[in-house]
């Protein structure tokens, strides 16, 4: 199994008490497998995410990914395991302004050492992205914008690939080719995905497709 | 509708504590500084006025012996018989209670009217007795009773607050005993209204000659250059702090960016949106302002002491050393406060002002400007370099001498942006790898928000380098020239004719050589000046300080035709070598030698001593300097004390000298070492300000690193390390600024100030004590900040994501 979500707990303090976001969620994706995960608003699916991409810490319960659990880690390992095993990518895209598209689709490959200049190359390519890559964010249209952050992704050959509402800022059309793109290049890097989306139409292009409600999966 | 949009606006302050301290003590500590020093400024003018307005100030005219030597009774009395109106007047300096206080006899029946001070007026005029009987009685600064109370030998002192500190004003009869100089009179004050038939002054008096009190020696004009100095930096400390304010305001805007917009949304105009703001800030920049002037009140109390001292040592001003509060000077104060805020705050009104109703309530950096709005400013910044440097083209004067150093500080500062650009472009193509290239790139966008604190940063460096470098070349050049200028092992002064010849006489076979220190009063061009007459000797052939010299001026002088003439005379007067002075009419020499002569506001002229004596038969002859071996001058000073009876206090040794002169000079720059601290103070205080007030900005910049694998440790040392190469980077800019700023300094500022060139020496070591400073102000500032973002919990990361929906 790629990554386990074993009975997850998470709450978080508010004035007077704590909100249960998750209650006892427990999970698991296969290498290759793609996921969609729904619910409604404030049902805990970026909460579950963020603890699956080493980003929070559980209360209670465990997530192992390769058969290591991310609750043993510190916090250097965190960053080392979501530098080197994991691909981001978020709604907003969160490209990094002051680095040109190149660059910033590079910037996790590099920061991991990892880097392929030739898979780069192909990834650009096959995203479309090759008038752009002396550009900067400020200079590309959203769409473009998440193509870069699927590349950034991407580029380090990541073993889960995490997505949280990636269209969602999208319009139809283009939201559709980016999820062309996301589901090509996850089958052919033979990564794991696991999508947050409201979109039933999206989720429908998934092998797998979960609810959370509630704080536990229906 | 106002009260309830007025708390909204004011919850903003309750929620962000740390912001609302930044602002005001940012505004406390730029009044703080340009209050301290016009306080300081306020306190010496009112002692110079008061000195101005005791003896009528300085237009009236009076008699003095040409060689300066005392006035025998016999001419004033000569004088009155031909129908002169003058009155006499007796000075010298007397040591009591650890303080040197200058004593001044005038005769009350005699003086012009309105030259008293009014207590003593009032005095003689209900009892005039009082003045003479059981010791007479004197007046005296308040502010100097206090300590004279216990001194036994002072005639009773009374207070007279028209009279500056320092200064002992009695009966002509009364000082006379005091100074032990009985029968002699110093000058001869002439009433305004003088009989319209009288000899000429030559036929009764050919010895004296006639002068305006003060004409050259004018205090305030002397001391106009000091505080315009003071002015200056109290202006750069303001200028700095208000850096801050900017800042400060500038994110106190930007966070309620989304609150101005709903305020209007729910119908609150815009005009009183901006009214209430303005409210707000006058209220804060009143409390801030209060707080400053009391900080200022303090800072000026405890600097008053050395300007006084540096005052007294520089041009002989007599300032007390006490402060009083002014309510004119906090109403400034506080107005200046006020006026700074608004400053500060009219980018930030503006952009309210300018903001669409429907603008995005997200925040966006507030000091967002282009790439072309920093070439602007850049082009700006190149205009003002150009602008400083033609002011010492067109205009003359400290005018145009602080028109360069004002350009040049704000012409560098603008172009900071620009060049710090440069600076991390190219280190950003140099770079390898990919966490670096992001270093380097993310600074470059973070210069944007910290353009004002590192500007700040180079005003503060800059100036401590200039004035650092003016200081300490200035300290090389005195001290040397110290060394050339007391070549004589001792010195002494005798009481009188008599004493001098019988100096002469012990010293015969005793001593290498006797030096004359004999000289006269004279006019040189247009003003009072003094003409020495020197022997042909080796002490000065080897040693005197000459900047510019004939190659045998020295034959030249002792030739009898030739006369030495000191840097501001020379430059005042525009003379150079082979010019001819005239001393007095009928008795020009030939310029054969400038010499520098630092520390003397006047013209000082340097010839044969046998041209002096056979023009001024009379010259007083009670001053000499003593070449000796050095183990001889002790047994020599006490043998003159002993066999002779000379008293000690008549006897200085050369190293005495030296060490009262580098005391004054240390004096003199301490209250600029104060200043230069405290700027530099406020300036780290800025990069503070500026990254904290980044620091709310930066978590969406940082975030989508952190998530893509970068600890949080790692973002705090690239933090701290983008702050340390940012102060580095200023400092690089900061010294060709600074030796610039030191060159205007020394070779401008100084030579219309003062009338001397210094040479400019170059200190490494302080530079690199200032970048360590830097370095440090940098680190501490970045503190906070960072340590706040190295605990920031990853839910606060996460925030960022979290709001994207």
């Amino acid at each position: 199994m790629l990554i386990e979500a074993r009975d997850v707990h998470k709450a978080y303090p508010v004035a007077g008490g704590a909100v249960q976001v998750l209650d006892g969620v427990s999970l698991s994706l296969a290498a290759g497998e793609t996921l969609a995960l729904t619910g409604e608003s404030g049902s805990g699916k970026s909460t579950f995410l963020h603890l699956l991409g080493a980003l929070d810490h559980v209360d209670q319960g465990d997530i192992v990914l390769n058969g290591q659990s991310i609750g043993a880690l510190d916090d250097a390992g965190r960053a080392a395991l979501r530098r080197d095993r994991i691909g981001l990518v978020f709604q907003q895209f969160n490209l990094i302004p002051s680095l040109c598209v190149a660059d910033n689709l590079a910037f996790q490959a590099r920061l991991a050492d990892t880097a392929d200049a030739d898979w780069i190359a192909t990834l650009t390519t096959r995203l479309g992205l090759d008038g752009l890559v002396r550009q900067y964010p400020e200079q590309l249209s959203g769409g473009q914008q998440q193509r870069v952050a699927i590349g950034r992704a991407l580029a380090a050959r990541p073993a889960l690939v995490l997505a949280d509402e990636p269209t969602g800022n999208l319009d139809e059309a283009t939201a559709a080719d980016v999820m062309d793109l996301i589901l090509d290049l996850v089958r052919d890097t033979g990564a794991g995905l696991l999508m947050v989306t409201h979109s039933s139409a999206i989720a429908a292009r998934m092998q797998r497709r979960v609810h959370l409600s509630a704080g536990r999966l229906a | 509708m106002t009260r309830a949009a007025l708390q909204a606006l004011l919850s903003h302050w309750r929620r962000q504590p740390l912001q609302l301290a930044t602002l005001l003590i940012g505004l406390a500590l730029a009044t703080a500084l340009w209050s301290a020093v016009q306080a300081i400024n306020a306190e010496a003018r009112n002692s110079y006025d008061r000195a101005a307005v005791f003896f009528g100030g300085t237009d009236l005219q009076e008699l003095q012996r040409r060689d300066g030597g005392p006035i025998p009774l016999a001419t004033f009395t000569a004088l009155r018989q031909a129908g002169w109106l003058v009155s006499p007047v007796v000075e010298g300096r007397i040591q009591r209670a650890d303080q040197a206080i200058d004593v001044i006899g005038l005769e009350p029946f005699s003086a012009p009217p309105g030259t008293l001070p009014p207590e003593f007026a009032q005095l003689v005029q209900e009892n005039p007795q009082a003045m003479l009987q059981d010791g007479g009685t004197g007046f005296v600064a308040p502010e100097m009773l206090a300590d004279l109370a216990e001194v036994a030998d002072l005639p009773l002192l009374r207070p007279a607050v028209s009279l500056p500190p320092g200064t002992l004003v009695a009966d002509i009869g009364v000082a006379a005993t005091l100074l032990d100089i009985p029968d002699q009179i110093t000058r001869l004050v002439l009433a305004p209204e003088q009989p319209r038939r009288q000899p000429d002054l030559a036929e009764v008096a050919p010895d004296l000659v006639q002068q305006t009190r003060g004409a050259e020696g004018d205090i305030a004009r002397l001391t106009d250059s000091f505080h315009l100095n003071l002015t200056a930096f109290g202006l750069l400390s303001f200028a700095v702090g208000l850096f801050i304010v900017h800042a400060a305001i500038g994110l106190s805007f930007e966070q309620r960016r989304g609150m101005f917009r709903t305020l209007r949304a729910v119908g609150l105009p815009l005009r009183r949106l901006l009214l209430l703001l303005l409210v707000e800030l006058l209220v804060l920049a009143c409390l801030a302002g209060a707080a400053g002037i009391a900080l200022g009140y303090v800072i000026a109390g405890a600097l008053l002491p050395d300007v006084a001292a540096t005052l007294r040592g520089l041009y002989g001003a007599s300032v007390s050393g006490d402060l009083s509060f002014r309510p004119l000077w906090a109403l400034t104060g506080i107005g200046i406060a006020v006026l700074g805020t608004l400053v500060a705050a009219a980018s930030g009104l503006w952009a309210v002002a300018r903001m669409p109703l429907l603008a995005s309530a997200q925040p966006r950096a507030w000091e967002r400007t282009s790439a072309r709005a920093i070439a602007v400013q850049a082009m700006a910044g190149v205009g003002l370099l150009i602008a400083g440097l033609l002011a010492t083209v067109l205009f003359d004067g400290l005018i145009a001498g602080f028109a360069l150093l004002g350009g040049l500080l704000m012409g560098a500062a603008l172009c900071l942006p620009v060049v710090l650009r440069g600076l991390l472009s190219l280190a950003q193509g140099r770079a390898r790898s990919i966490r670096a290239q992001w270093f380097w790139a993310d600074t470059n966008q973070q210069l944007r928000g910290l353009s004002l604190a590192l500007m700040a940063l180079l005003l503060a460096l800059a100036t401590n380098i200039g004035v650092g470098t003016m200081v300490s070349s200035f300290r090389l050049t005195f001290l040397g020239w110290l060394d050339q200028r007391l070549a004589s092992e001792l010195y002494v002064t005798t009481r009188n004719e008599e004493e001098a010849t019988r100096l002469r006489a012990f010293l015969d076979g005793r001593v290498d050589a006797v030096l004359p220190i004999w000289s006269v009063m004279a006019d040189l061009n247009g003003a009072p000046g003094q003409v020495f007459g020197i022997v042909d000797h080796a002490t000065y052939r080897d040693s005197w300080p000459m900047l510019e010299a004939t190659p045998t001026v020295w034959d030249e002088v002792a030739g009898g035709a030739a006369v030495l003439i000191n840097e501001q005379l020379a430059r005042r007067a525009g003379y150079g070598l082979g010019d001819t002075l005239a001393v007095e009419p009928g008795w020009a020499f030939t310029v054969v030698g400038i010499y520098s002569d630092y520390g003397n506001p006047s013209g000082q002229a340097v010839i044969a001593i046998d041209q002096l004596i056979e023009r001024h038969p009379d010259v007083p002859r009670l001053r000499y300097g003593l070449r000796i071996p050095p183990d001889q001058i002790d047994g020599l000073t006490a043998a003159l004390v002993q066999d002779l009876g000379l008293e000690p206090g008549q006897i200085t040794d050369q190293a005495a000298i030296k060490q009262v002169s580098v005391r004054v000079f240390e004096q003199t720059f301490s209250v600029t070492g104060a200043l230069n601290v405290l700027t530099l103070s406020v300036a780290g205080f800025a990069i503070f300000t500026s990254l904290l007030t980044l620091a709310s900005l930066r978590l969406p910049q940082l975030a989508p690193v952190w998530a893509l694998g970068l600890t949080r440790a790692t973002l705090a040392r690239l933090e701290l390390g983008r702050s340390l190469v940012l102060a580095a980077a200023t400092f690089v800019v900061a010294v060709p600024t600074g030796l610039a700023l030191a060159w205007a300094l020394l070779a401008v500022v100084n030579v219309e100030a003062f009338g001397w060139r210094l040479p400019m020496h170059l200190f490494p070591g302080q530079w690199l004590r200032l970048f360590a400073l830097a370095l440090i102000a940098a680190l501490l500032a970045a503190a906070l900040p960072v340590r706040r973002l190295r605990r920031t919990a990853p839910a606060e990361f996460l925030k960022v994501f979290a709001h994207e929906r």
